[in-house]
This record gives C-alpha cells, structure tokens and sequence, in this order.
C-alpha cells in the first residue's frame, strides 16, 4: 500500500494562484488564446465541503478538474501551484498523477449514465480504482461497495453490482458514481453538477444520500454546481465565480443571507419574476378532450384521458417528472402522435389528429420551441434565413418586405439588425433560444408549445427568456403551453397547471388553487423537492415526506 | 443466454439459409445463361446428333430448369456435388482435400494476421498521432496497396530464391509432416497477412479511437489507469463488434479471394482448383465451388453479426 504524505496543518487541498488556458480556433480567424480559469486560489480542509457555483464558461468544472492536474479538451494549466497532500501535483509527471486520481482524489460526473462503461458491471467499475491502487483485496472491496450501495439507499445492494449501466435508473447510477469515488477512501471527491441532470424529485434523494455519504466517511469535497439553493444545502464554504474570476468566497450563511457582490446577489434573487395571475376568458384557444395516447401500436399508453383548456394570452404550465407524458401531450397536440382517442379543439375547429391532415393554417398559428435550441436550427442557414422561413412559407413575404419584417422580430427578441448575417455557432445558448421564440413568432401563432425551453440554460440567462416571452405574451396576445419539470420556472409565468405522474392529469387548474394547499401526496411531493435558498432546508424536507420519488 | 439473443441470433441463421439459397439459385442460373452445351462439350465437334440427344436425355438435360435445378439442390444437401465434366471424377471427393488446404492455409494466415493487427491497431491508438502511430499506419497502407503478386514475386526472389529459407513452391501432399507443411506455406501466409493486416488495423485503430471520445474514458483517466490500461480495459470491449465484422470480412477474403495467391504458390487449394476448371469450362465444378465459396461467405458474415449480437450488454442482459 502506497504511502501518502501527511499535512498536520488539516489543509487538504491549496491551489494558489491557478491560471488555466486554451486554444479556441474561431472560424475564419487565426487561433487566438484563451483565458478560462485567472488567478485563482482555494483552499479545502480535511473533513470541508467547499461549494463551487457560478454560471457556464465560469471554470468550476475546469478548476475542480486541476485538483487531479487533468485538462478536458486541451486545457493546459499555465500557472500557479496546486498543493495536495502538501505537494504540488502540478509538477509531479505523469505517474504521480495516475497515483492521486483514483486514490487521493476522486470524481463524480454530471452524467453517470455516460460515465459508466456501459460493457462492464458495475461492480467491476465501483471498485476498480481500489484495486488499481492496491487499496484492498477484491473481496474486501467488493464488500465496502456493498456498503456502500446500502449506504447510498440503492436497492437491492447485495445483487446491485451484477447489473449493467443501462439496467438501473438516472438517478441510481449517479448514486453508484459516488459509491465509486467513495470506494478507494480518498481525501478529496469533486462533484461534477452531481444532481444537475435528475429529476427535481430524484435529485433530492441523491443530494440526501451524498450530504449523508459524505458526513460518514468525513472526506472532503469540491461541490460544483451551478445551482446556488443546492449547494447551500451541503457546502461549508462558497466560492462564486464568473468569467474565470473569483467573485466572492465566503462561508455558505454568509454568501445565502449576506451576499455582499452584487453578481452573488443576482444568483440568490434568481427567479423571482413578477407575474399577476389572469383569469380564464370566455372560450379557451386550445382544448385537449379526454385524450388516450400511445407508442407501440397501443401497447405502451402514455397518455391516459388528459383533458386541458389553454385560453388566448395565458400560459398553462404542465409539470411533471420525466417519463410523466408531457412531451407526449405536445407530440398529440401538434399532431405528430396521434392519439388513439379523444379530440382537439383549437380556435374553434376540430384539429385532425394526424399532422398530415392538417391545413397550412393550422400549423401556422401553432407553433414550437425546443429544449435544445441549437439542434433545432439548421446551422449552414443564417439567422435570417432562419426567421425568414416561416415569413416565406405562411405569408409568401419576399426580398425587402421579408427583411424588414425580420428585422422587427429580431428588434422584438431585444437583439439587433446585425445579428441577421450571423450563424447559430457564433450565437450564445440564451440567444439561440431567442432566435427560435423569433422565429415562433414569425408565424403570428395563436399558441405556441414550449417544451423545456430553459432548462438547457443557466439560471440568469433562463430568467431572462422568460421575461422575454411574457412581454411577447402581453403584445402578441399568443398562448403558452408550458412544459417544464422546474416548478421555480411554474410559479413565475404560469397563469394555469396542470400536474402530471404516470400519462394522467393529477392535479388541474388555476395557479393559485394549484399551489394552495391541500395537497395531493405527488404534488406536495414535486413542491418539496425544489431546493429553497435555505440552510437545513435538505433535512426538514426530506423528513416530511409522504411517498418516495419514481425515479426508485 | 438470454430469450431476446436466442432470437435474434436464429434469426440471423435463418437469414443466412435463405441467403444461402438465394444464391445457389444465382448460381444456377447464371450458368444456365452461359452459351454452349454441356452435352456437346462432353462429346466434342464430331458428336451426332442422335449420340447427343442420348446423352442429354441420360443427364436429365432436357427437364425443365427447374426440375435440374430442384435436382442438383437435392444431391448438394445429400452430399453429392456431381461429377466433373473434364475428368469424370466425383466433384464432392477431390473438393475435400481442396477445401482442407485451402482452409489450412486461411487458417494460419488468420492466426498471425488478426492477433497482429488488433496489436498494432492498439499500439496506433496507445501513440496516436506520434511516430509510432505514423509508421504502423504507413507501412500497413504500402503493403496493402501493393498487389499480393508483386508481394508473391518479390518473396520468392529474396527469401526463397537468394536467402533459400523456403520454398518457393507450396506443394503439400496428404501424409506430409506437419512442420514441413508449416515450412511449404510460410510464404503464401506472409503475402495473404500484408494484404489483410492493414484493412484490419486501419479498423481496429478507428472503432477504438471512435470509443476512445466517450466520457467513460474520462472516468478511467481520473481513476488513475495507464493508457494501455484505458485501451484494453474500457475502450476495446466496446469496439468488439466493428473489430470483428472487419475481421470476418477478411477471413472471408483468405478463403474466397486466394486464388492469385494459390497460382503464384501452385499451392493445391479451391483457388487453383477454380481456375483450372474454369479454364476447361467444366460447369458442374464451377457451379460447386461458387456454392461453397458463398456458403463461406455468408457463414463468417452470420458469426460477425452474432459476435456483435452477444457482445453488446443491452442485448444480453435486457433490463
């Protein structure tokens, strides 16, 4: 077993000064230089949990990475010291660092359904690293990852090591991740945005079990996050960064209650977007009746009976944890699914179920905007080309007339006249999603289905989509039907919910009656899932509780 | 094994039957569509026409295709290939010994060219980019773009003729010593592999380098693993199945593609056997070895299809 040497002072890990660098070849330009990560310093404690939190393309991920000295992507480390152990890893040579990683240090990726080899068990994974560093025998470590797996609250633990990847849930291979970077007992695990891509209700069960795992075992972390409310719940300390460049650092009450930068506060006031609930008018725009849908010929239904009415210039909200049957209510809507029974009304008129039946009107004033704002636009096509489709198609606009109007769509989704020579690659995520609403909008839709629209984003730059489309709400008169699993995003822009579990319709109606107690168990359940800007929040939530989440 | 792959690979069998049929209906008629006649080739110029129509009544010439056809199916299940037209031999005995040196010389072309691509193909991935990687790729390349004559030639001038390590004609005998069957077929072997090797390691060094981008490759760098580690533990179980379907298109080329090789050599294989009765215009042992050339084919196809079947986990352990 490899000696470790020993820091008596309790500091774990002490990065001084780091500055980290990359090459980006922009396109038609020669390479240029790029500063990711400035002088930068952080300093852990045996034992701490120091809490990493800032926006994408702030570096958290590239800092918590240049504790094991690794570069994703041809990252070069050009500065600085990083002291683990009380050495500087950064000049210890390849075989020093295959000694830490996995030993000193271990990491916990955003997605662990990617990270897992999907042709190895996952036993073999948990506790490769443990053998690798002559930590243990196999039997004993394969006894520790049982543990472990018992630990973490994964099911069936004894057997739970014989599966592959792909036969247990999102939310259980994160939990097994952590069991893997626990498994080899190191001093240090970097979360990796650990619960970024579960559901709300799975990832208060996983962030329950790592805030536990890491207590037991007494190791240290580094918790990157771009989710303040989370991090708050199982850091010590809080490190907010922006563009590369230390923001603030403090102890978490003190970034929470005290923020004293003015970007800190930005992030703790997320989402509180003002919104005065409307009250239904006569006749709704939209009404979906009793509609049963299906995939597999009718074997799978994951549609059952859905009734809803969406009104002109409101929003209806329909939450739910993935696998719900949301997006599936789009697909019947648009007519890309059609369903096996029951109607849609829109605007007056019985909608054919099947896309092809229906009329070049009917896909006008529907419209659709996706998660995935830059796989939704074709990027050989400049942004005008983009907008000035729909104009083309629906209106038979041409040459001048077609210009201008772009040019007013592009003013009305606050971006400028110059933007439309651009392509989608040189469009930030937030703007891409800008042009999509756009070019939405080009149609003079009478409702528009927004499926996930900001979940892809980060946290300001969602806020400000949806600013944006209740101002376009107010001066278009247009419908939203809103598909989200954020319930934050919900409370901000919803004028109607509809709850879903399992393809039915739990809970229906008005915002303010929705989310007036009592409730049923789900909903209350998916309410004290959303992490609240408050210490001990985790604990008080998780104990009370009336039904475990789906995704277990 | 699972229900879902138990399924999935009989389907892949029945497939290659019906394949397999198809093909010989191919076959049949394809030379069926070829002028001249079988009787007349047999009796010669001068051959009466009353000789002739005895003769073609006895062989069943005069049925409809069909009935030949059901006919000739028939005796290749039961194991009879037919006579050759050339010799009056029976196809289905002198074909054995054929086949078996054909599938001798394939056989050990395959030993040392597949275990030796997958290596170096490694090795390309382990010093990807570097001089290593470079000079695997180009002279893998340089082999496979020179043709296996050339290749044949210039080795039985330099190794055979100048150095005399071995012979420059492979003839084997049955009841030949096993070494010196090694010796006879050592050069064959080498042309067969430098045409082989690079298609191989070209592929292996790809599927590898294709895995190698994924995020669980991440997670083995940061668990402290080597490289070669990395390589063979996470990256090429994942890269089994493209590996193998390449590796069974070229075993399929060492047993149906040998023919220049086995005239260079003058090695009695199916290749040599081809050709001579092609040049002869013998069409009941052209129709034979086409038969089993494609039976070859489709078999290796069907056990590339079922290796990459058995080894993806999705389809072996289903949730």
């Amino acid at each position: 077993m490899a000696k470790r040497p020993v820091d008596r002072s309790g500091l774990l890990l002490d990065i001084r000064n780091l500055r980290i660098e990359a090459t980006s070849y922009p396109p038609g330009e020669p390479p240029r230089n790029v500063v990711i990560v400035d002088n930068v310093s952080v300093k852990v404690e045996r034992g701490k949990v120091l809490g990493l939190i800032g926006e994408s393309g702030a570096g958290k991920s590239t800092i918590g990475l240049s504790s094991m000295c690794y570069g994703r992507g041809g990252v070069r480390i050009t500065g600085g010291e990083v002291v683990l152990n009380g050495r500087d890893i950064l000049r210890g040579g390849p075989k020093l660092l295959r000694q830490i990683r996995g030993r000193e240090v271990c990491y916990v990726a955003q997605s662990a359904a990617a990270a897992f080899n999907p042709a190895r068990k996952l036993m073999d994974q948990v506790t490769e690293a443990a053998l690798l560093h002559r930590i243990c025998s196999k039997a004993e470590a394969e006894k520790r990852a049982i543990g472990l797996f018992k630990k973490l609250g994964l099911p069936n633990p004894e057997k739970f090591g014989e599966r592959y990847p792909h036969q247990v849930s999102g939310g259980q291979l994160q939990r097994a991740m952590t069991a893997m970077a626990l498994c080899s007992e190191p001093d240090l695990i970097v979360f990796d945005e650990p619960t970024t891509a579960l559901d709300v209700t799975t990832q208060i069960d996983v962030l329950a079990s790592i805030k536990d795992a890491i207590h037991a075992t007494n190791v240290a972390a580094l918790y990157i996050t771009h989710d303040l409310a989370v991090v708050a719940q199982v850091a010590d300390d809080i490190m907010v960064l922006r563009h590369g460049k230390q923001v603030e650092y403090g102890d978490t009450h003190q970034i929470i209650k005290e923020p004293r930068q003015q970007y800190t506060n930005q992030l703790v006031s997320v989402h509180h977007i003002p919104h005065a609930e409307n009250n239904p008018a006569d006749a709704p725009i939209l009404s979906v009746k009793n509609i049963t849908a299906a995939y597999g010929g009718g074997l799978v239904k994951v549609l059952k009976n859905v009734s809803v009415d969406i009104h002109l210039g409101q929003t209806l909200a329909v939450v739910g944890e993935s696998g719900s049957g949301k997006s599936t209510l789009a697909r019947a809507i648009t007519g890309l699914l059609p369903p096996m029974e029951g109607a849609i009304n829109f605007s007056g008129r019985t909608l054919s179920p099947r896309l092809a039946n229906r009329t070049r009107d009917d896909l006008r004033e529907l419209q659709m905007i996706y998660q995935m704002a830059d796989v939704a636009m074709n990027p050989r096509q400049t942004i005008g080309t983009i907008i000035g489709r729909p104009l083309e198609f629906y209106f038979g606009m041409r040459g001048r007339e077609r210009d201008a109007r772009v040019a007013e769509l592009l003013h009305k989704i606050e971006m400028g006249k110059g933007f439309a020579d651009r392509y989608p690659a040189e469009l930030s995520g937030g703007q891409k999603q800008r042009v999509c609403i756009a070019r939405a909008l080009a149609a003079k839709p009478k409702l528009i289905i927004c499926d996930e629209v900001t979940s892809a984003l980060d946290p300001l730059v969602a806020d400000g989509i949806l600013k944006l489309l209740l101002d376009l709400q107010k001066e278009e008169n247009v419908a939203y039907l809103f598909i989200t699993h954020d319930l934050a995003t919900v409370k901000s822009i919803a004028d109607a919910i509809a709850v879903m579990y399992r393809g039915e319709v739990v809970r229906y109606g008005p915002k303010s009656e929705v989310l007036a107690p009592p409730f049923d168990a789900y909903t209350d359940l998916l309410l004290s899932s959303v992490p609240e800007m408050e210490l001990g929040w985790l604990e008080g939530a998780m104990k009370n509780r009336r039904m475990a989440s789906a995704g277990n | 094994m699972s229900a879902p792959v138990l399924k999935l690979v009989a389907q892949r069998i029945a497939m290659g039957i019906l394949l397999l049929l198809a093909v010989s209906v191919l076959i049949f008629a394809g030379t069926q569509i070829l002028p001249g006649d079988v009787a007349q080739s047999i009796l010669g110029q001068s051959a009466t026409p009353q000789a002739l129509e005895n003769l073609r009544r006895d062989m069943g010439l005069n049925d409809p295709a069909y009935v030949r056809y059901l006919h000739w199916l028939g005796g290749i299940l039961t194991g009879d290939l037919g006579t050759a037209l050339s010799s009056g031999q029976d196809i289905a005995t002198s074909l054995k010994e054929r086949l078996w040196n054909t599938l001798f010389l394939a056989f050990w072309a395959a030993m040392v060219s597949i275990p030796l691509a997958i290596i170096l193909g490694l090795l390309a991935v382990r010093y990807r980019n570097g001089f290593v990687d470079k000079l695997i790729s180009g002279l893998g390349l340089a082999s496979t773009s020179l043709p296996e004559f050339f290749t044949g030639y210039l080795l039985i001038y330099f190794v055979a003729v100048r150095l005399q390590w071995f012979p420059s004609v492979s003839t084997v005998y049955e009841g030949m010593p096993f070494g010196e069957r090694l010796s006879a077929i050592a050069l064959p072997v080498t042309v067969l592999t430098l045409v082989v090797l690079a298609h191989m390691m070209r592929m292996t060094r790809a599927a590898i380098l294709n895995v190698m981008q994924s995020a669980y490759i991440e997670t083995a760098e940061l668990k402290g693993l080597s490289p070669l580690q990395i390589i063979t533990r996470h990256a090429f179980p994942n890269a089994i199945a493209p590996i193998v379907n390449v590796v069974m298109l070229n075993l399929a080329f060492l047993v149906v593609g040998v023919v220049v090789v086995e005239v260079i050599f003058v090695y009695p294989g199916m290749g040599q056997y081809l050709v001579d009765h092609v040049a002869k215009r013998d069409v009941p042992v052209v129709q034979a070895c086409g038969l089993i050339f494609a039976a070859v084919y489709i078999s290796l196809n069907i056990i590339a299809d079922i290796v990459a079947i058995v080894s993806n986990p999705r389809l072996r352990h289903p949730k």
